[in-house]
């Protein structure tokens, strides 16, 4: 990475500063694709995981996969497999908004964080990307083009709760896994808490009550006569 | 006790990483409020203390407790003061009428009842440290499904979900049930009916939710949560006076249908948690 810096002779401290920028970067970005480095990416995990507990506003975390992307370096050499790499990482930046953070995670592994980012658009924004990469032809020779896909995983970060770096990771890395385990070129994410009861599930717990099963309706009628209280005392001695 | 011990990453609590339950302590939780969750945690306590055993009951209702008022004990130190650091663990611990020990929040617990780090790790430090000296322990959870009361049963061995047969109460009672086979593995859930008109009312309700939970509720493959019925206790006008007058219905009334209920409920109890003591 070559930087232009000012001219040390007519300002000093504008030179300084240039090399202090220059040296973050080195230190926040992988210089293959220009994505944030893994340690950058953990960086603002943590500033997410704070946010979440905070704010509780959904944030988001993927986990992409290439897939068989050793395949691509063994025919075509490792030249190629960096290029598929930049070309992967420059689309994953259009697919996602300013405010997200795409990361090279490791070596053919990318992460993004989405903080406030509401279920159903994480369901959309992760089918996007995987759509996208699939409809790439990546040009790695004169007339050669080679296609990928990418399986992703994901998972929220617990709303109002400080989660910890390692738990959400290992949860997206779990969906990672059930992406790759179904065939690959897949989303799986994994799903916030399920608390709802279905009309039909209610219909099934009352059924009998909707029948009006005239026993039903009379044993939760307010008042009970004492006798029938009584009744129940005979059966628990 | 002065062990600092070192509490797992909070995320469990509210993702349900399955903690390591601690033995022989029992979750009594509800769904929804107003059933009888309280009520029912102190009398149960209160009948197995009748039977020889070292119970503690403690508040886990956080911010919304109401077991002071319940036994009529409004202690000058609370668990409150155990978490500000104002007192000690051991000072906080108080005979109840029934014979068994409690442990109540206090007031000022609101400030508690979202779970931090501080919060949690609090907790499981007291919890620790409690633990090896009862035979069992109650923790009476809030009502609702927030992450206090999921954190606060994921800690117990068992859980008894208390529900009513009104509609709405057998909806949030099911819902409970749905989460914590979800999001806790459990594969077993007690149940006890409060408030039952006639003779099978509890075990019928049971049924039908058991029915549900195969239809919809399937956790792993083979592997559906079974609800275990511990009884019913049949709608009492005692239990409504011993509540007016702030008494345990164990001790002003313990021959009435509600207290002889509630005794069956604890041996059974008693039974699942000691095979062999039983």
């Amino acid at each position: 990475m070559t930087l232009a810096l000012p001219d040390p002779q007519v300002s000093a401290s504008a030179y300084l500063q240039g090399v202090i920028d220059g040296l973050c970067e080195l230190s926040l970005k992988d210089p293959l694709t220009g994505l944030a480095n893994r340690r950058h990416f953990m960086a603002v995990m943590e500033r997410t995981i704070d946010m979440v507990a905070r704010s509780g506003d959904p944030a988001l975390l993927l986990m992409f996969d290439l897939d068989h992307f050793k395949k691509v370096n063994d025919t075509y050499g490792h030249p190629a497999g960096d290029k598929v790499l930049q070309v992967v990482a420059r689309t994953l930046m259009k697919c996602v908004r300013p405010m997200d953070t795409v990361a090279r995670y490791g070596g053919e592994e990318f992460a993004a964080i989405l903080p406030n980012c509401h279920g159903h658009y994480g369901e959309a924004v992760a089918e996007r990307i995987r759509q996208t990469i699939e409809n790439l032809s990546i040009p790695i020779a004169p007339g050669v083009d080679l296609k990928v896909t990418v399986s992703v995983g994901g998972a929220y970060a617990p709303e109002w709760v400080r989660s910890t770096t390692a738990l959400w990771t290992e949860r997206a890395d779990t969906q990672l896994y059930v992406a790759k385990a179904a065939g690959r070129n897949r989303v799986a994410l994994d799903q916030p808490q399920e608390i709802f009861v279905s009309a039909e599930e209610k219909n099934m717990l009352f059924g009998h009550l909707a029948l009006g099963d005239p026993a039903w309706i009379e044993s939760i009628a307010g008042d009970t006569p004492a006798g029938n209280a009584g009744g129940n005392a005979q059966r628990v001695n | 006790m002065s062990d600092e011990l070192k509490s797992p990453p909070v995320e469990a609590a509210a993702a349900a990483v399955p903690l390591m339950p601690l033995g022989k302590v029992v979750a009594v939780t509800s769904g929804k409020g107003g059933v009888g969750k309280t009520f029912f945690s102190a009398n149960m306590a209160a009948a197995l203390a009748k039977r020889g055993l070292r119970v503690l009951v403690l508040d886990a209702d956080l911010g919304l407790a109401n077991l002071d008022v319940v036994l009529n004990l409004y202690p000058k130190i609370t668990l409150h003061d155990v978490f500000t650091g104002k007192a000690k663990l051991e000072e906080a611990v108080i005979k109840a009428p029934g014979g068994f020990s409690v442990l109540l929040a206090g007031s000022g617990m609101v400030e508690y009842s979202r779970l931090t780090p501080e919060v949690r790790g609090d907790f499981l430090r007291i919890m620790n440290s409690l633990v090896p000296h009862y035979d069992i322990v109650i923790l009476d959870t809030g009502a609702g499904i927030s992450d206090v009361v999921l954190f606060s049963v994921s800690l117990a061995s068992e859980v008894i979900v208390v529900a009513t047969p009104e509609p709405t109460s057998l909806t949030d009672a099911y819902a409970t049930i749905k989460v914590l086979a979800g999001q806790q593995k459990r594969q077993t859930v007690r149940m006890v009916i409060n408030q039952t008109a006639r003779l099978g009312d509890g075990r019928a309700i049971t049924l039908q939710l058991q029915q549900v939970l195969d239809r919809f509720v399937v956790s792993e493959p083979g592997k559906s949560v079974r609800i275990i019925h511990m009884g019913d206790i049949p709608a009492d006008p005692s239990v409504r006076q011993a509540i007016m007058r702030r008494q345990l219905l164990m001790q002003s009334m313990p021959g009435c249908p509600a207290a002889m209920a509630v005794t069956q409920v604890a041996i059974k109890l008693q039974e699942a948690l000691m095979p062999r003591g039983g």
